[in-house]
């Protein structure tokens, strides 16, 4: 099963190593991994998508609050939450198929950010079902290139995930 | 006011004197000669090692003396990637360590300078934490920190590295021993309801043993752990790290479990209803095959580490904190139950199934373990024992009777040859009071054979016991036995004349072929003055027994050897 762990991390030179090499060095696979800043300056945000057992996520999770660095680790698959990504597909374009296209990227409440004589990119944000069914659609096009962020994630609700509790 | 300003190097020695560092173990070189500089004003003891890898363990050998951080220096690119396996070594133990490497100037950092090796990067895995310093204000408060991570929670090395340049910068100094860091909140008190469960399980156990290990050392448990075995009369199993917790000649105690454990204490890990699980981790070499590890028990697990609960075995009651702590709770309300039937069940294991007997030579030989047991009788009770790694280690850990906490060093969890010499050096500063006795092989003697000189030089009263069967003898063991005797380079050819050997570096040297000559060689040693090396010439090809077999129930046991 998957799970989405959003880990508040000290922004401190080297943190991404630290949390990077434990997954490499204990046998964690990380599925993706988005950082960037928080609310608190100094204190960064990592959203990370692992593939495991409970116990391994339990393992996951214990391994990485050893981390001086790291402040706080919530396993965010255990409670409702709003879970994002957001995905740029570079696609053939030809005149003739483009209104095929528009109307693909209108259903999935999509955005052309990009024209140019033979291609166009795309910008869709969603979850990962949501990602892998415009792929299957635009496929017969011919795509060209494909670059996501990686899941970021909140609580639903007022409740958030924080340095102090 | 102007405030006064302090040179990065004086910081770093004023405040290993704030924090309470006597010794430190090191080498120096071009990165460090400002520190160097600065040293050579100081009242603090500088120990000068032959090679960086042995400042490392000497000063392991003395954080496990005196429970307090050992303190190491050596400079950038090979000196510090020679201290890896040592703060490995420290890492995979628990012992505290805070070591300053010297790095090449900020300008020249990421260009391959002379020099230059990313220890920071190097020693990710294996250090607690580590730091490459930016500049000298940064330098109280990470110095504090690490000696606050090295020296609480579960502890372990902190390395500190630190360009030459700033070493030389000026910065306002305030030290302050006490720190707060956000990330890092030990727990020391147990959770009040898993302590009540705990309680009840040993309450309603009717077949409860205690397995210990090094958090039972590091956190001071000694006294907790005999109250309870005592007040419960509950026997106690001791892994190679836990040795000395609990005295090594008491009825209660069954010895070290697991693949050259006891008989006895395999037996009663697999039949137990309830193990009280203190400081331990549950290491391979203790439970065997995982399935069928103690498949009989409720597990109550306490550790200051909540990443070590659960890992390798499904706890029933999980107490995160510090384990002298937890006991202490645990008898305030303690319940004995009623372990009558048990101990008689125990007592009938250890006596069909003693630990082999006398292990006599043949006239003209001697046996490695009598030469260990006549160590353990005329070494008495103040003295230090560290091994190195192989088949005298387990000798030592079966045969020398350990009484007290701190007084047994050795290489658990890494296994590294080359440890328990430099190890000793650091145990006699640490402990000049106390006899120190190495005890090594061929093999592992050659390792770090050079500290010698550091030994001879400082002039230490350490008597190096060298079980010298030509081999090394724990590999020759196992092709022995799991690769049909094809013996592929476990002789060790070429050995040098260790007597003479000891002569050249100006320390003693003496040779014993047989048991008169063993007892004697021991009894000389122990009164002389300064390093004595004694070369215990062993039948070569003696096994250690009994044996688990790797990934075997540790109930399925290789009784092997001499049963005499």
């Amino acid at each position: 099963m998957k799970h989405v762990l959003a880990v508040l991390v000290e922004d401190k030179p080297g943190v991404l190593t630290r949390v990077a090499g434990l997954f490499s060095r204990r046998g964690f696979n990380i599925d993706n991994i988005a950082v960037g800043e928080t609310v608190s300056p100094g204190i960064s945000r990592m959203t990370i998508t692992v593939e495991g057992s409970e116990t391994i996520v339990e393992q996951v999770v214990k391994q990485l609050h050893k981390l001086v660095n790291v402040i706080k680790v919530s396993n965010l698959s255990d409670e409702p939450s709003v879970m994002r990504e957001l995905m740029l597909i570079k696609v053939n374009a030809e005149v003739g198929s483009r209104s095929d296209i528009q109307q693909i990227v209108e259903t999935f409440r999509g955005k052309v950010v990009d024209v140019s004589p033979d291609s166009m990119i795309i910008e869709v944000t969603g979850n990962e079902d949501k990602m892998e069914a415009i792929k299957l659609l635009l496929q017969h096009h011919g795509i060209k290139e494909i670059v996501r962020t990686g899941k970021v994630a909140l609580l639903r609700g007022s409740r958030i995930t924080r340095e102090h509790q | 006011m102007k405030k006064k300003m302090t040179k990065g190097s004086a910081m770093i020695l004023s405040a290993l004197q704030k924090e309470g560092v006597d010794t430190i173990f090191g080498y120096p070189g071009g990165a460090v000669l400002p520190l160097y500089d600065s040293l050579y004003d100081s009242p603090l003891r500088h120990v000068l090692v032959r090679h960086e890898q042995a400042a490392v363990h000497a000063a392991d050998g003395y954080a496990r003396v005196t429970g307090k951080p050992g303190v190491v220096f050596a400079t950038s690119g090979p000196g510090a990637t020679n201290l890896v396996t040592g703060i490995a070594n420290a890492y995979m133990d628990s012992v505290p360590l805070v070591l300053i490497t010297g790095q090449v100037p900020s300008s020249f950092i990421g260009t391959d300078a002379f020099q230059e090796a990313d220890i920071t990067g190097i020693t990710l895995p294996v250090t607690k934490h580590n730091y490459l310093v930016k500049n000298a204000k940064q330098l109280p408060s990470i110095l504090s920190e690490a000696f606050y991570l090295a020296s609480t929670g579960r502890r372990g090395p902190v390395l500190i590295d630190v360009p030459k340049d700033v070493f030389d910068q000026e910065a306002h100094f305030e030290y302050s021993v006490e720190c707060e860091i956000p990330g890092y909140n030990p727990t020391y008190n147990g959770h009040a309801g898993q302590i009540s469960r705990a309680i009840k399980a040993i309450r309603d156990a009717n077949k409860p043993v205690i397995f210990g290990g090094g958090g039972l050392i590091r956190s001071g448990a000694s006294d907790a752990l005999k109250e309870l075995a005592e007040k419960a009369r509950i026997p106690v199993i001791l892994s190679l790290m836990g040795l000395g917790a609990y005295p090594g000649d008491r009825d209660l105690f069954l010895g070290m479990p697991g693949m050259h454990g006891s008989i006895t204490a395999n037996y009663a890990l697999s039949e137990a209803d309830l193990i009280v699980a203190t400081g331990v981790r549950f290491d391979d070499r203790v439970t065997g095959k995982l399935d069928s590890f103690a498949n009989n028990a409720r597990i109550v697990h306490i550790d200051i580490d909540p990443a070590e609960i659960g890992k390798n075995v499904k706890i029933d009651v999980p107490i995160v904190g510090d384990v002298k702590t937890v006991l202490e709770a645990i008898l305030k309300k303690l319940h004995p139950g009623d372990t009558t039937g048990w101990l008689e069940q125990i007592e009938n294991w250890q006596q069909q199934n003693p630990m082999p007997g006398a292990f006599k030579g043949t006239g003209s030989t001697v046996k490695p373990q009598y030469v260990i047991r006549e160590l353990s009788r005329l070494c008495g009770d103040n003295s230090v024992v560290a091994t190195d790694v192989g088949q005298h280690q387990m000798w030592t850990a079966q045969h020398f009777i350990i009484r007290e906490p701190q007084t047994f060093i050795t290489s658990g969890g890494l296994g590294t040859m080359g440890y328990g010499f430099p190890a000793s050096i650091g145990a006699k500063i640490a402990a000049p009071g106390k006899r120190v006795v190495c005890i090594t092989g061929d093999g592992s003697f050659q390792m770090n054979i050079q500290e010698l000189a550091t030994a001879v030089n400082n002039r230490l009263d350490i008597t190096i016991a060298i079980i010298n069967n030509s081999y090394l003898g724990m590999v020759r063991q196992w092709q022995d036995i799991f690769y049909d005797k094809r013996y592929a380079h476990p002789l060790l050819e070429g050995n040098p004349d260790f007597v003479r050997l000891a002569e050249a570096f100006g320390a003693k040297g003496m040779r014993a072929r047989n048991e008169q000559e063993a007892t004697e060689a021991i009894e000389q040693a122990i009164g002389e003055k300064g390093p004595v090396v004694i070369d215990f010439v062993v039948e070569p090809e003696e096994n250690v027994y009994p044996m688990v077999a790797p990934n075997r129930p540790i109930n399925d046991i290789i009784i092997g050897g001499d049963r005499s």
